[in-house]
C-alpha cells in the first residue's frame, strides 16, 4: 500500500500517463485529448450562432466525460492520503519562488495565490482569470495542449504536435524567466 | 451508459496526475526553471510509452474492442499551431496547470481552479469567435 500512500515517482506515473494513448485507442478508437472538450462545453452551452461552435457536440459526449473522470480521480487520491503536504520540489526551486513572495509551500499549489478571495486582488485576476484564459485561447488556436499534443501528437510522430510543444515550452520559459519576474 | 467506460479511463488519468503530482503548480515552476528532472521523466517516460504501444498496435494491425480499425487522425500544422502553442505556455505557466490537471485540482479540493475552468472556457469561446481574424 506504500505507492498508494505517498507521491509516485516519474517512472511510476510517465509510463501509466503514456498508457492512456493506446488504451483509449483500444477501447473505443479515441484519441487522447483534455482541451477540445472546452469547446465541445462552449458548442453545447454558448454557442452563440458562432461556425466554430456549430457541429454536433454530442458525439463528443465521451470526452466531456472523460473530463469529468479526470476530476473524480483528483478526487479519489484525497479519500487514500492527504493533499496538504509539502511537494518535494528542488532548495533551487523554493528560494527562486520566495523571491517572487511565495512563502507557504505546503499542498499541491500555493493556497497564497489560487484562493477564491485573491478575486479581490489584481493579482488573483492575473493568475487565475489571465492565465486561464490564455490556456482556452491557447490550445484551441494550436488545435491541441500537453495531452493531445505532447503525449497524443508526439507518440503518433506528428510533425504539427512536435512545433506546438516546441511553442508550449517557449510560451512557459518567456512567462517564468521575464514576464514573472518584471511583474512581481 | 456506452460512456462509462471513459468516466472509468478518466478516472485513472486523474489519479495518476495527481499521484504524480503533475497538477502542481510548484512542479510547473521546478520543470521550467530546469531545477528537477521529475517533470521531464513524467513526459519523457510517457512519450517511449505512447511511442512504443502505438508501434506495435500498427505492427500487429490492431483493431478497437468496439470493431473497427484503429485509426488517428493527425492535427494540422499551421501558423497557429505555434502561435496558439505560445500563447498556452504563457497561460501554463502562470496557471501551473494544463488543462487535464484544471480538472483534476478542481476534484482534489482546489476550488479556485474553477476560476481558472471558466475562465479557460471563456478564452476558447473567445477564440471561436476571433478565429476567422487571426493567422492560421
Amino acid at each position: 500500500m506504500e505507492l498508494f500512500n505517498g507521491p509516485w515517482p516519474w517512472y511510476i506515473g510517465g509510463p501509466l500517463i503514456g498508457l492512456m494513448v493506446p488504451l483509449l485507442l483500444y477501447v473505443g478508437n479515441k484519441q487522447l485529448g483534455v482541451s477540445s472538450s472546452l469547446r465541445h462545453f462552449c458548442a453545447a452551452c454558448i454557442p452563440a450562432k458562432i461556425p466554430f461552435f456549430d457541429y454536433n457536440w454530442k458525439d463528443y459526449v465521451w470526452n466531456l466525460v472523460f473530463v469529468l473522470g479526470i476530476g473524480l480521480g483528483g478526487y479519489l487520491t484525497l479519500l487514500i492520503g492527504p493533499n496538504d503536504y509539502a511537494i518535494g520540489i528542488s532548495e533551487a526551486t523554493i528560494s527562486d519562488l520566495r523571491l517572487l513572495g511565495i512563502s507557504d509551500f505546503s499542498g499541491m499549489v500555493p493556497d497564497q495565490i489560487f484562493n477564491i478571495s485573491m478575486m479581490s486582488n489584481s493579482s488573483g485576476w492575473f493568475f487565475m482569470v489571465f492565465g486561464g484564459i490564455l490556456i482556452g485561447f491557447g490550445t484551441r488556436y494550436a488545435d491541441g495542449c500537453t495531452s493531445g499534443h505532447t503525449i497524443m501528437g508526439l507518440s503518433n510522430l506528428q510533425l504539427s504536435s512536435l512545433v506546438a510543444t516546441i511553442g508550449f515550452f517557449i510560451g512557459g520559459l518567456a512567462m517564468t524567466h521575464i514576464i514573472l519576474p518584471l511583474i512581481f | 451508459m456506452k460512456n462509462i467506460k471513459y468516466l472509468l479511463l478518466g478516472t485513472v488519468f486523474g489519479f495518476i496526475l495527481t499521484k504524480t503530482e503533475v497538477i502542481s503548480w510548484f512542479r510547473i515552476q521546478e520543470m521550467f526553471r530546469f531545477q528537477s528532472f521529475h517533470m521531464y521523466g513524467v513526459i519523457g517516460s510517457a512519450l517511449v510509452m505512447g511511442v512504443v504501444s502505438l508501434q506495435i498496435m500498427k505492427k500487429l494491425n490492431m483493431h478497437a474492442s468496439s470493431g473497427g480499425e484503429i485509426k488517428i487522425e493527425g492535427k494540422d500544422l499551421n501558423y497557429g499551431t505555434a502561435i496558439g502553442g505560445l500563447i498556452f505556455g504563457l497561460g501554463w505557466a502562470i496557471t501551473g496547470a494544463c488543462p487535464g490537471p484544471i480538472f483534476a485540482l478542481i476534484g482534489n479540493g482546489h476550488l479556485a481552479f474553477i476560476v481558472v475552468l471558466l475562465s479557460a472556457i471563456g478564452g476558447t469561446w473567445l477564440y471561436g469567435a476571433l478565429k476567422e481574424k487571426l493567422p492560421h
